[in-house]
């Protein structure tokens, strides 16, 4: 006979009670990424391995830079909601909660540090 | 605690009894893919954050991005996003209720991994 409470045995076995949310959230990110992924690829690609005058030049302009906030802003939110989703999925208990604290930090200093960046070079 | 042996039932057949499937592949890849995109996602903020602090960082970064390590992670990273972008229009003509058959879910899903390649190929070409 296994020695554990109902709560124990329960825990983290319930519905995600944002599911809709959730996917409504998803379903809108991913509608806005495919635009933004092609412009992304294509702006960014030729930025790479420029040297630097010619990149923080490149990213001066108003066009490359407002493409690059809107994808990597949209594509780490994204992220981080899908990672969460991931994580829900194969993990329990104390592992699971610490690395969704853990991933939702990442992301949003990603998320942060890469709007913050391309603001200072296009401003 | 009325029923003591609710922690141990017998479970149904999972994912180890099955033979893989493409739908199931597909699938799996998908979230393969676009989790393993942080790498490159967190490789391109580097590159910004670096161009914005100044020529010496921009070195080291844009050094590590475009050296042959960094172009096989952004190659393969590539190929991954296009895949998963290919996979999420399949989701949202999903979430519509058209082509949820398996014959149909399959045909896309041969041509999600010949277009990600298609277009990786041409990423390659064009920039």
């Amino acid at each position: 006979m296994p020695y554990i409470t109902d709560r124990k045995r329960a825990m983290g076995m319930g519905s995600a009670k944002t599911g809709t949310e959730h996917h409504w959230l998803m379903t809108v990110t991913s509608v806005a990424l495919l635009p933004l992924t092609v412009l992304f690829v294509f702006t960014f690609g030729r930025a790479l391995g420029l040297p630097y005058e010619e990149a923080v030049a490149y990213y001066a302009r108003p066009w490359p830079s407002l493409v690059a906030v809107l994808f990597l802003a949209t594509g780490w939110y994204h992220f981080r909601h899908g990672v969460q989703m991931m994580i829900e999925d194969y993990t329990h208990g104390f592992t699971r909660t610490a690395l969704i604290v853990a991933m939702i930090c990442v992301s949003y200093a990603a998320l942060a540090a890469s709007v913050l960046a391309v603001a200072r070079i296009a401003l | 605690m009325a029923d003591v042996n609710r922690g141990n039932r017998p479970l149904s057949p999972h994912l180890t009894v099955y033979r893989p499937q493409l739908t199931s592949i597909t699938s799996i890849f998908t979230r393969i893919t676009g989790n393993a995109l942080i790498v490159a996602g967190l490789m391109i903020v580097w590159w910004f954050g670096a161009l914005a602090t100044g020529p010496e960082a921009y070195a080291v970064a844009n050094g590590f991005v475009t050296s042959w390590f960094g172009d096989l992670v952004m190659l393969l990273s590539v190929l991954a996003l296009w895949y998963h972008t290919l996979a999420g229009v399949r989701h949202l003509i999903w979430d519509q209720g058209h082509m949820l058959d398996v014959e149909r879910s399959e045909k896309f899903g041969i041509g999600m991994i010949a277009g990600s390649v298609v277009l990786t190929l041409l990423t390659v070409i064009i920039v």
